[in-house]
């Protein structure tokens, strides 16, 4: 599924510029190290954490785009380099178990 | 001097002598967090220059990160050398620091002395040293408390 059909299908913020990718699968974790060894390439990652190390991490092992929940909104730095990497990130109010319901009635499996 | 050392894998190439293709020399300071990361996404893009499969790009770069993270984490400075050989990619990592007092221990899942606030940054998993280990081929810790560590691993590349 594209990331621009997801981000509409689940009324996803986008917090930097779009960089339309098909995604693969999602993986959802709050730890670095869980991430950067357990997303695959292609995943959209919904995660709390948005800090620059992050977006590294996500860079490093091809994530396609991010999914900021709880409201968090990255800084404009993160921001920058997350566009630098052409990872869009997306923010919403909605929780990681909301968003992960949504996603599945989207139709990723 | 009380040195710890331990390590894993079968070592197919000598660390003395070897014929090396490609060397690059990355500084990494302690508690830069601004710039973390970013050694293992310059050897990333050189390692990609080089056309090197994506699965070994896709390991080393997962080990560089956790070992760039950990001297920012728990180190003061750092030399990461990558070394690019006809049939392996390794890398040499010098830290000073407070060194690791039990490897061992260190290596466990879950083991972690991170500070609150790299916890609320998503670290102290206790997974990055694990990480590293199931990423490399050959893996080599060498530390001496009070004066710090060096990590050397391998990734053997298939012909
Ligand atoms: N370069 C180092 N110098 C001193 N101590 C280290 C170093 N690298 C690791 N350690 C010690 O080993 C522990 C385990 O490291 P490991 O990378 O596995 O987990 P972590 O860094 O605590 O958490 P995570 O990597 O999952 O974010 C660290 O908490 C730290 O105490
Ligand atoms: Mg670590």
């Amino acid at each position: 599924m594209k990331l621009s059909v997801l981000a509409e299908k689940l009324a996803l913020k986008p917090v930097t510029a779009m960089y339309d990718k098909e995604i693969s699968g999602v993986y959802i974790s709050d730890m670095v190290s869980d991430v950067i060894a357990n997303a695959k390439p292609g995943d959209l990652l919904v995660t709390v954490q948005i800090h620059n190390n992050v977006i590294a991490a996500a860079n490093l092992v091809d994530i396609a785009g991010i999914v900021v929940t709880q409201g968090k909104l990255p800084s404009e730095d993160v921001r920058k380099m997350a566009e630098k990497a052409q990872i869009p990130i997306f923010s919403t109010d909605l929780s990681r178990w909301q968003v992960t319901t949504m996603l599945y009635e989207a139709g990723v499996r | 001097m009380n040195e710890n050392r331990w390590s894993t894998g079968e070592p197919r190439v000598p660390w003395e002598g070897a014929e090396i293709l490609y060397s690059e020399i990355y500084q990494i300071v302690g508690d830069d967090f601004e710039h973390g990361g970013e050694a293992a996404a310059k050897i990333k893009a050189i390692l990609k220059q080089f056309g090197l499969d994506n699965t070994v790009i896709r390991r080393l770069s997962i080990a560089n990160f956790e070992a760039e993270m950990n001297v920012i984490m728990y180190a003061r400075e750092a030399e990461m050398q990558l070394q690019v050989l006809p049939t392996a990619v390794r890398v040499i990592l010098s830290d000073r620091g407070e060194g690791i007092p039990d490897i061992a221990q260190a290596l466990q899942e879950g083991y972690s002395t991170a500070t609150p606030q790299m916890r609320q940054r998503g670290f102290g998993a206790g997974l990055g040293l694990p990480n590293i280990k199931r990423n490399t081929d050959e893996f080599e810790i060498i530390s001496t408390p009070g004066v710090g560590t060096t990590l050397r691993y391998t990734i053997h590349l298939q012909s």
